[in-house]
């Protein structure tokens, strides 16, 4: 037969691919940002590809060093056309959509491909350009798709996606007495952290009598209670502990990742609105990290509203279920407070894109690193936790900077 | 905005499948239904194919109609034309005598005065000739 150059590439790929077991540790070794939060000038393949160049200029790596990549989006197949838009041909591809937590489980499952010899290097990106593509009309988030088969259960009745929360909000301030006052408390120490990220999207610092005489959107939640509406995107790569050697930047240890749901996107089939997907896949997550709430430096917790923090808090191990009211007062989740939280500003005040689990990732990071705008004071250990759907969905990451 | 793109639509209608079909019909004719388990007499909504306790088969009955909040939220914001005209509006999760919890709308209450643990009934809206959606209102 003739020799032919395509083959002969696609022959190498595959007898060059990792297939070893050996001991291998899975670490973060790059990881950035793209421009946010206002993108009208660009497609959102671009913010994608932005994102990409800068994570693997962080790592010191090149398409060309990827055998494994990962992204979600609203469409089927969605990672092959962003491989065939990066002009790459990866061997290891995920598109698990998780909603907003895509990106946690992206990631754990790109550790757990690498330390099985699947693949050595993986690419993960995301990209949205919700702000400029629909505007700010977008607002509350209105019903999606066709009132067809279970579906119809959840969306004849003018719900949103801010009431999803604020029933969950709602519940869990019958339950257990949380006040608005504390809610706001969250949105004020986002905020906070916001002012000093050049970067966020709302930067003016704001008080807990702000959030309260914010307008009402679905009570019990406030306008300042909360996520913005963003453009932007991310980008992270994951590869193993040996490659990582060579590369520019201290890499960051995947010490234990775990993944869990509750519902799909009807609040009434969810157990109990008060208890997430993160009493499952936190513990899990600690557990094969073989660590516990205790020993975390900082967190970068999903907070599409002020009430996701609260129940993620609780659910994770942060505090007792109920307590989380109380947890997030005095301050305790400022960069300079006991437990450093969403230090980029978070989706409350920095970037929201819709689907925001890919900054946590990279905040965590940043912080391991000591590159943070609000750096928390040497932390070793960062939990980044992802929430998606209508509090649908969990996915905890325990990151260190080094094997414990 | 041009005037034919604000005016009200009406609510959305439900479109059955095979599966759900039964229960939007009897909706349709005035009485709400749950499916029950023929082995361990669980009852669940939405329809699934055998029974979430015990994978048992199950078949529709009749529910009481009665129910009581277990959250609510008033709607302030909303720019769908079906909903934006009813602004503020209650949706909650009703927790059926039976057992399921349904997503639903609480009419002829103040909205203010909605609280978790209410006891609430279902009465019927007609949204199209070929459907009405369950509604509940202060038992």
């Amino acid at each position: 037969m003739k020799s032919c150059p395509l083959l002969s590439q696609i022959k190498q790929w595959v007898t060059s691919a990792a297939v070893s077991k050996a001991n291998r540790r899975a670490v973060i070794v790059g990881v950035a940002t793209s421009d946010y939060p206002n993108l009208p000038d660009m497609s959102e393949q671009q913010v994608h590809a932005q994102a990409a160049e800068r994570a693997l200029a962080d790592a010191g790596l090149e398409f060309a060093d990827l055998d494994g990549y990962a992204t979600t989006g609203f469409f089927p197949m969605f990672a092959v056309g962003m491989c065939e838009y990066f002009g790459i041909r990866p061997h290891y591809v995920d598109e698990t959509n998780w909603g907003g937590a895509s990106f946690e489980v992206l990631v754990e499952h790109a550790a757990t491909a690498v330390e099985e010899g699947v693949c050595d290097t993986v690419l993960v990106t995301y990209g949205s350009i919700q702000l400029s593509a629909m505007g700010r009309k977008l607002g509350t988030g209105g019903g999606t798709g066709a009132p067809a088969g279970p579906a119809a259960f959840d969306q004849l009745w003018g719900n949103t996606l801010v009431g999803s929360y604020a029933l969950a909000a709602q519940r869990h301030m019958y339950e257990f007495g949380t006040t608005s006052e504390q809610l706001a408390e969250v949105a004020v120490t986002m905020r906070a952290h916001a002012v000093n990220n050049p970067m966020a999207q709302y930067r003016d610092p704001i008080t807990v009598d702000d959030v309260l005489s914010s307008r009402m959107i679905a009570d019990p939640l406030h306008m300042l209670d909360c996520c913005v509406i963003s453009d932007g995107g991310g980008a992270c790569v994951v590869t193993t502990e040996e490659r990582a050697r060579d590369l520019r930047k201290p890499p960051v240890y995947i010490l234990g990742g775990a993944h869990a749901m509750t519902h799909h996107m009807g609040i009434s089939q969810m157990p109990e609105v008060t208890v997430t997907a993160a009493a499952q896949s936190g513990p899990l997550a600690f557990r094969r990290a073989g660590l516990t709430p205790a020993d975390v430096d900082t967190l970068q917790v999903y907070d599409s509203f002020t009430i996701t923090v609260v129940l993620s808090l609780e659910d994770l191990g942060f505090c007792e279920k109920g307590e989380g009211g109380a947890f997030v007062q005095g301050g305790r989740l400022r960069f300079d407070g006991a437990l450093p939280t969403n230090t980029d500003g978070g989706g409350l005040s920095a970037c929201h894109p819709g689907m925001r689990g890919m900054f946590l990732i990279v905040e965590a990071v940043r912080q391991l690193r000591g590159e943070s705008v609000n750096q928390a004071p040497d932390p070793k250990i960062a939990v980044a936790h992802g929430t998606g759907g209508m509090l649908s969905t969990g996915a905890t990451l325990v990151l260190g900077t080094e094997m414990p | 905005m041009s005037p034919s793109k604000s005016e009200p639509k009406p609510r959305p209608a439900p479109i059955p499948d095979a599966e759900t079909e039964p229960y939007w019909q009897a909706v349709n004719e005035g009485r709400l239904i749950v499916q029950r388990c023929t082995v361990c007499g669980n009852s669940q909504l939405y329809p699934r194919w055998r029974c979430l306790r015990c994978r048992g088969e199950v078949e529709w009955v009749d529910a009481s109609g009665g129910g009581t909040v277990y959250s609510f939220t008033v709607i302030r914001q909303n720019f769908s034309r079906s909903f934006r005209h009813l602004i503020p509006y209650v949706v909650a999760l009703v927790d059926l005598d039976e057992g399921p919890r349904l997503m639903t709308n609480l009419v002829g209450v103040d909205p203010d005065a909605v609280e978790i643990g209410m006891r609430v009934r279902v009465k019927f809206e007609r949204v199209s000739e070929e459907a009405s959606v369950p509604l509940f209102e202060p038992a």
